[in-house]
């Protein structure tokens, strides 16, 4: 069965048309990198996956049903919780994610505790459980996000730009440990991220979304410069370097110039949604 | 405070009266008791969601409650509770847009406490009256005063127990609970009308203005000690009522306000969790 299937989806967010009549197919078990520029959708296709925004046409398909409360999905937000500057332990904020929608005391049960200890676990983070989330660096954080994210064990995760604001070397550990989950509970991922190259060995297919519109294939056909152009509406070509790729404009590298945007705010505004 | 110090020069006759022969002491304990439960829990709850503040705000447009409640001729309290009822509802609907709008709240903060003056003056010029709902009168707390009080303090406990698995969920991971469904503003509204009903009784031990350092006070030392969030509930609690008991019977003993123990405890505590954090962390590095 597919992990998800887009039907001429169009998505409105803010009064935008966002995505327009987009088709795509993801497979269980696929690795997907999510690209394009600020903008281009990538949190608002991620939302209307888990049933926060439905489409205005087409029909979104998760497992074979319409998404509903994010079932059989884990998701690991972009806008990073104030949490993190709170003196709580590692444990217990994994654990406020453990069927936390359910209404009553949070008592977790045996069930419960096992299946944290098994999160923990397969992001190796069990030496994080004890430690207060204050003291943690990013991709400390980023593991027990991870950890929450694969609680009720999903079938499908959505990765927010989870290499924001990390060092390269954190980037590579980050995209190793997602790689080796998610080959090990054989689940479909859908990362998404400004870089390209941090996340070449460990894709299977990319979903590269500009203009409305989004392309879905191998490396080798969407990153071209024919195929980008499109996406951008603007002349773009694609440089192989050394088992790099750059992606270069006429007003310099694309990449670079999005991760600059982005490397300090958590907060930008490809997603323009509230919680009141 | 006259009857405490018959009961000071009492203790050394032999008949040895104890302060809490008296009705009065025993009333205080119990509100005081009733009061720092709710505050302490409630409290660990508003630092965690960053709404220290929003607490404090709430206090003071009760303020304009129940001196309107007093020019119309209804129980304060009562006023005092509709109007941080209503408040923290509407806070509540607000939920996210309230986060960073301190010049918002304080500005209504400001009015309420104007409001209140007014009132104040249309109904009496008596001071006693302000300086009650200001600086709180917990020796003249009275026994019906007691079973309102712990009704209400059972009732808001019971709310928050109920809620409290979403609360946290929605807390740390507002965008993951809302994936999972849940909803952000009804779990913010609930919680503030607890909120609102943990104010006005904290209002009665230590006053509008004091509100503060009751309920804010022990639960950020709380947080500053332990890591585990629910001894980090626990301790809030036990702080709370270890502080207010620790304040009326200081208040007995040394014939100052209550009110000003109870802050000063409350605020000693917080400042020295922040200094043991500090040595803590200084010695790992």
């Amino acid at each position: 069965m597919n992990a998800i299937e887009l039907q001429g989806v169009t998505l409105r967010q803010g009064g935008r048309t966002v995505l327009s009549r987009v088709g795509a197919t993801i497979e269980a078990g696929e690795f997907i990198g999510v690209f394009g520029p600020n903008g281009a959708g990538k949190t608002t296709l991620l939302r209307a996956i888990l049933g926060l925004l439905r489409p205005t046409a087409g029909t979104i398909q998760v497992f074979g049903e319409a998404p509903r409360n994010g079932a059989r999905i884990g998701y690991l937000p972009q806008k990073r919780s104030a949490a993190s500057n709170l003196g709580l332990n590692g444990r217990d904020f994994v654990a406020s994610a453990y069927e936390g929608t359910r209404w009553g005391l949070p008592i977790l049960g045996a069930e419960g505790r096992r299946e944290i200890d098994w999160a923990l676990e397969t992001v190796e983070a069990r030496e994080l459980a004890r430690r207060p989330l204050s003291d943690m660096s990013g991709g400390e954080r980023q593991r027990l996000l991870l950890a929450q994210a694969l609680l009720g064990k999903p079938k499908l995760l959505l990765l927010d730009e989870p290499l924001i604001s990390l060092d390269p070397r954190y980037q590579r550990n980050v995209v190793d440990l997602v790689r080796r989950v998610q080959r090990q509970l054989g689940i479909a991922v859908l990362f998404t991220a400004h870089e390209l190259n941090p996340l070449l060995p460990a894709m299977d297919r990319v979903l590269y979304l500009g203009s409305g519109r989004a392309a879905l294939g191998s490396v080798e056909e969407v990153v071209t410069g024919e195929v980008l152009s499109q996406l951008y509406g603007a002349p773009i070509e694609v440089l192989r370097i050394g088992g790099r790729i750059l992606v270069v404009s006429a007003h310099g590298e694309i990449e670079a110039d999005a991760h600059r945007h982005d490397g300090h705010d958590h907060n930008h505004d490809d997603h323009n949604h509230d919680h009141a | 405070m006259p009857i405490a110090t018959t009961g000071m020069t009492t203790t050394t006759t032999i008949t040895t009266t104890t302060m809490l022969d008296y009705d009065f002491m025993r009333l205080a304990f119990g509100a005081g008791f009733a009061v720092a439960l709710v505050a302490g829990a409630v409290g660990y709850f508003l630092v965690l969601r960053n709404l220290a503040f929003a607490g404090h705000a709430l206090s003071h447009v009760g303020f304009a409650g129940a001196t309107g409640a007093l020019l119309v001729g209804i129980p304060p309290f009562w006023g005092l509770l509709g109007f941080t009822l209503a408040a923290s509802g509407a806070m509540g609907l607000l939920g996210e847009k309230l986060r960073g709008r301190d010049v918002a709240v304080g500005v209504i903060l400001t009015l309420s406490l104007g409001l209140g003056v007014l009132f104040l003056n249309l109904y009496t010029s008596s001071a006693s009256q302000a300086t009650a709902l200001l600086f709180g009168n917990v020796f003249g707390v009275s026994r019906t005063d007691l079973a309102a009080l712990a009704a209400l303090g059972i009732a808001s406990l019971l709310a928050l127990a109920a809620i409290s698995r979403p609360l946290i969920f929605a807390t740390l991971e507002p965008e993951l609970a809302e994936a999972k469904g849940l909803s952000l503003r009804l779990v913010s509204v609930l919680f503030l009308l607890i909120v609102g009903i943990a104010v006005a009784e904290a209002v009665q031990v230590v006053g509008i203005l004091l509100v503060f350092a009751l309920m804010i006070g022990p639960a950020a030392a709380a947080l500053q000690l332990t890591s585990s969030l629910k001894r980090g509930v626990l301790l809030s609690v036990l702080l709370a009522v270890g502080a207010t008991w620790s304040g009326i019977a200081l208040a007995y003993v040394t014939d100052w306000p209550p009110s000003f123990w109870i802050a000063t405890l409350g605020s000693a505590l917080y400042l020295a969790a922040l200094a043991w954090r500090r040595m803590k962390s200084g010695a790992q590095r």
